[in-house]
């Protein structure tokens, strides 16, 4: 097969050790007697968009939140620029599945939340936030609330209230799982832009083979029961082609059906 | 609409004091008057001043007791809501509270504090605070689980989370608490002045009956019911000013 697909033992993963943002060594987290994660070592390069894809149940959210210093783990460590986490941090900001806004705040308010919380003075954080309303595309909804907003345009809030705290690291909980698919399709594109445009790392779990190859520099494989990284993949030869033109690439549509072939025995 | 709403409210209106006026000229019983005369009744005590006086005595312990069971209960079931612990120690006393018949309690409250304004008050709150507590306490523990995680992740502190986070999110569950312990602070009100000494409405319902005199005695009870619908209404405008984002409900729902 001629593709440029690497595939690797996670313990041999590549990048050198100042390109990596985040790394998660030896994470164990047990929920009494369940093991949801056991021993997982993952590495996550700076400035990349890192998927972590499973069946359901193999533990990819309860990774994320370990990384996000919402659970702690049973064992193990987590570091984001080489220091320890220990609690949710300012370096990291969360993107949620269900969009977590507050109805009853307008979205400018619900978009300046995170730097509220950072006690920054109110025109500051309202300066910030409608700067990144715009880019969200949502210029003219500052006044709107949540509920006269559809779901796609509340996870642009969402979107929005965590790229003004100016995290270097991004966490995304399937952020676009509650949306239609078109509105999907659109955020996928508009999520590679991001990726190139701001220098961020991007740490995006996802159900969805098609979208996690779509969208990631590197994806991570994790096989349930205990959690596992079972492989990890680089996809290199599409990714700097135009957007619409990844979905015909033959590398794309290979890595997909390798994928599927990885993972079918684990879908009941 | 809101026109459409006001027509069907007169509408109502007119037919529930329609059948009392019917049912008081058939009569149902010699000691039922009609709607007119207990109008007629309640005009005449208006205009002689017995019935400003006598709400001038039967508020002062209902806006004592509520004003107590409006702070304490909302305070009281914010901490149970949040800990369990004390949710253990405290919240069995309120369901028992509620359950428990109190009319049969209060001699032992005359018993305990005399026959005065605190006897009266500690009945207004049994029956206004449990319903407050209870209510706050279980919207406190039903906060989104999400919106929770937002505040810890984006670094808001506890007093963060409890002040922008578990207390808005509450407060619908927390004011239909307040609007059913309110109505029930009513009926304490009522029951105590009933029960204990008459003074007040409750002395022109006793008195009214005892001299036979029915219209006087259902204008009293009829003023005592618009009294409380009135103030459940200011209390549902001040909800719907405070928190204007909440009357869609959820965005995650």
């Amino acid at each position: 097969m001629d593709m440029s697909l690497i595939k690797e033992a996670p313990a041999t993963a590549e990048p050198a050790l100042s390109e990596i943002a985040v790394s998660v060594r030896n994470i164990s987290k047990n929920y009494g007697a369940v093991e949801a994660l056991k021993d997982l070592t993952l590495e996550f390069p700076r400035g990349q968009l890192t998927s972590l894809l499973g069946p359901s149940g193999c533990g990819k959210t309860t990774l994320l939140k370990i990384i996000a210093g919402l659970l702690e783990p049973t064992s193990g460590e987590v570091e984001v620029n080489g220091k320890p986490v220990t609690g949710p941090g300012p370096n990291r900001a969360f993107v949620f599945q269900d969009f977590a806004l507050l109805p009853w705040a307008t979205v400018m308010r619900n978009v300046a939340f995170g730097l509220e919380l950072r006690s920054i003075n109110k025109s500051k954080r309202e300066d910030i936030a409608a700067k990144y309303i715009k880019e969200v595309g949502l210029g003219g909804f500052e006044n709107s609330y949540p509920h006269e907003l559809s779901g796609g345009m509340r996870q642009r809030v969402g979107l929005a209230r965590a790229l003004s705290v100016d995290a270097k690291v991004l966490l995304m909980d399937e952020p676009f799982s509650a949306v239609d698919e078109q509105t999907r399709r659109k955020f996928q594109e508009d999520l590679l832009g991001l990726v190139q445009n701001e220098n961020k790392t991007f740490i995006f779990v996802t159900h969805s083979i098609e979208e996690a190859v779509y969208v990631s520099d590197q994806i991570a494989i994790l096989l349930p029961r205990p959690s596992r990284v079972s492989e990890i993949i680089r996809p290199s030869g599409f990714r700097h082609k135009d957007h619409d033109q990844i979905r015909r690439d033959p590398e794309y549509l290979d890595i997909v059906d390798d994928i599927w072939a990885s993972l079918r025995s684990y879908v009941e | 609409m809101a026109n459409r709403s006001l027509y069907l409210k007169i509408l109502s209106a007119v037919i529930i004091f329609g059948a009392w006026e019917i049912a008081g000229r058939i009569p149902v019983s010699y000691a039922f008057p009609t709607f007119l005369e207990s109008m007629a009744a309640l005009g005449n005590m208006a205009l002689d001043g017995r019935l400003w006086e006598a709400y001038a005595e039967t508020l002062r312990p209902l806006v004592v007791g509520v004003a107590i069971s409006t702070v304490l209960g909302i305070g009281l079931g914010l901490w149970i809501g949040l800990s369990k612990f004390f949710d253990w120690l405290v919240s069995p006393i309120f369901i028992v509270m509620q359950s428990a018949p109190l009319a049969a309690l209060i001699p032992l409250l005359v018993m305990a504090y005399g026959i005065g304004l605190t006897s009266k008050v500690f009945v207004v709150c049994i029956m206004a605070m449990p319903v407050i507590v209870l209510n706050t306490a279980s919207a406190v523990r039903h906060t989104p689980e999400s919106m929770k995680e937002m505040c810890k992740s984006f670094l808001g502190t506890r007093t963060d989370m409890l002040i922008k986070i578990i207390i808005p999110a509450a407060s619908p569950l927390i004011f239909s608490g307040l609007r059913l312990g309110v109505s029930a602070g009513f009926i304490g009100a009522i029951l105590a002045e009933l029960k204990i000494t008459p003074t007040g409405v409750g002395d022109i319902i006793t008195f009214s009956r005892s001299i036979a005199d029915y219209p006087s005695m259902y204008a009293a009870i009829f003023s005592i019911i618009v009294l409380a619908v009135l103030f459940l209404n200011l209390l549902e405008r001040t909800e719907k000013t405070l928190f204007k984002g909440h009357d869609r409900g959820y965005v995650s729902d």
